[in-house]
């Protein structure tokens, strides 16, 4: 009797890791630090490879990358734009559309990236993100739009980028908005799961930063109401956001990010001047001044009394 | 004839009832006095009403939606700021000379007896349609500029203590002229009083 011989098995083939170029304009680094603070960066490291990062191991300097110009699967860019500034000695007007045109996706990441963020204050005119300027999609990547992908904030949440890059390494369509920033996650206000929603219904002001009660909408300039991001859905750090932690939301998502005074409450005669998105002001106003009328006492006090 | 519907009769009623209220007060004005007026009898108006409170309440809703109508097509007409204060001037003191009930029920009810609102019409819930077109009023006045930003009720008493004040004198019958003709001054006044400096 034969005896079956044992049956080889086939090691699996080592998947392929995507190529990813991280190239930055001006930038204070803020998103490449938020980065780093990804808990899942481990993970995310054994589906990519960086052939240039600035901080992380790469196979590349940024000097070798101007010499070859490689191929890549993902370009991410982060900081903001302006055609004569540059990086190893070339300008980045040739340098950014090298790399885009031989790549596949296109990461433009965080607010200088895309729409020219706090960087484009200093020098309007010269400055702007790599796909929009501010809310015109004139930026210098406008022919190839098609490559890129918003995310916008300052800085971004790392769970924000490595959800955009698993969705592209796993090949998933990502369902875009106007901007082009992927609407899993800026399909939500930051109003979503704040924890104050309760005092903005019933129109309890917040007088001071950091407390736990209160709205930050009428007299703490929070944009929660009116800005795109999932910053109460997805926590920064897994515990906390801006509005949890009693400090209003900037709106850091928008284009229109910075705006002056951040901390304050635009009002014309004490109405707020921008409304909760899509809410008109007559039935905002009505609303409002229908709960205002009622005075809840529970919302009026300290969630946690120290003196009782 | 086709009958009245529940709500045709309803208003029916609260007009009757507006007379009595404005001229005799909330507390002389009883449901058998009202019911005597419009001759029905009383228990077929509590079908109506539950009380005299809620009649009450019902009618200044009606009188704030009546004042509120009025103020929103003059917010949405073609008008500067100060042509919306002659307009809103006009439109107050017109109501008050063809429907003196309205606004003397506003003022001498209303106004006058909180403690019988306080429960069902605290702060501004049943003048919210009045009070939120003057907020829009005073809102788009100061967005494009030509009045001055301040505190909402700062600018809210000025221009309606005044009209209120002015309609209150001449139901006093002090005025020495028709209430028509202290208009143009009195809109000038506001306009002056909160413009931007």
């Amino acid at each position: 009797m034969n005896t079956p011989s044992p049956k080889i098995s086939t090691m699996p083939s080592k998947p392929v890791k995507l190529r990813v170029i991280w190239l930055q304009g001006i930038t204070c680094n803020g998103n490449t630090h938020s980065f780093l603070n990804d808990p899942s960066l481990g993970s995310l490291l054994e589906c990519i490879e960086f052939i240039h990062h600035p901080l992380l191991p790469c196979s590349k300097t940024l000097k070798e990358v101007v010499k070859k110009l490689p191929k890549s699967d993902i370009l991410i860019f982060e900081g903001a734009y302006r055609a004569d500034f540059e990086r190893a000695e070339i300008r980045m007007e040739s340098l950014l559309m090298s790399l885009a045109l031989r790549t596949k996706h296109i990461i433009s990441l965080g607010s200088c990236a895309s729409f020219g963020g706090i960087f484009k204050e200093s020098a309007s005119e010269h400055i702007s993100g790599i796909l929009f300027d501010k809310e015109s999609e004139s930026g210098p990547l406008h022919s190839l739009r098609k490559k890129v992908i918003t995310l916008s904030g300052c800085p971004i949440h790392p769970k924000w980028i490595s959800f955009v890059i698993d969705m592209i390494v796993q090949g998933k369509k990502i369902s875009l908005d106007e901007y082009r920033r992927p609407k899993e996650l800026y399909g939500y206000l930051v109003h979503n799961g704040c924890l104050r929603n309760e005092y903005f219904e019933w129109k309890v002001d917040s007088d001071h930063f950091g407390t736990k009660e209160g709205c930050l909408y009428y007299a703490q300039g929070c944009q929660g109401p009116f800005t795109h991001g999932s910053c109460n859905k997805i926590l920064w750090n897994g515990v906390s956001s801006k509005t949890r932690s009693g400090t209003p939301c900037v709106g850091c998502t928008e284009p229109s990010f910075p705006r002056t005074e951040l901390f304050t409450t635009k009002t014309y005669m004490s109405i707020p001047a921008e409304m909760p998105l899509g809410v008109p002001k007559r039935s905002y106003l009505a609303l409002a001044g229908a709960a205002k009328s009622f005075h809840i006492k529970r919302l009026e006090g300290k969630l946690i009394d120290d003196n009782s | 004839m086709a009958r009245p519907t529940k709500e045709e009769r309803k208003i029916s009623i609260m007009t009757k009832a507006l007379e009595l209220f404005s001229k005799e007060g909330f507390y002389q004005t009883t449901m058998p006095s009202i019911a005597e007026k419009i001759g029905m009898s009383v228990g077929n108006l509590y079908n109506y009403f539950t009380s005299k409170e809620m009649l009450a309440k019902d009618l200044i809703l009606y009188i704030a939606n009546i004042l509120g109508e009025h103020i929103r097509a003059i917010n949405e007409s073609d008008r500067t700021t100060q042509e919306k204060i002659e307009a809103i001037v006009h439109m107050y003191f017109k109501i008050a000379k063809d429907r003196p009930e309205t606004i003397e029920y506003f003022l001498r009810v209303y106004l006058s007896n909180r403690e019988v609102f306080q429960n069902c019409c605290s702060g501004m819930i049943c003048v919210s349609a009045f009070v939120t077109e003057m907020m829009i009023f005073f809102e788009e006045g100061v967005r494009c500029g030509e009045l001055r930003d301040q505190d909402f009720f700062s600018a809210f008493g000025l221009f309606m203590g005044y009209l209120g004040g002015m309609v209150f004198i001449n139901g006093e019958n002090i005025l020495s002229k028709p209430l028509e003709e202290y208009e143009h001054t009195i809109a000038e006044n506001i306009y002056y009083a909160l413009k931007t400096r």
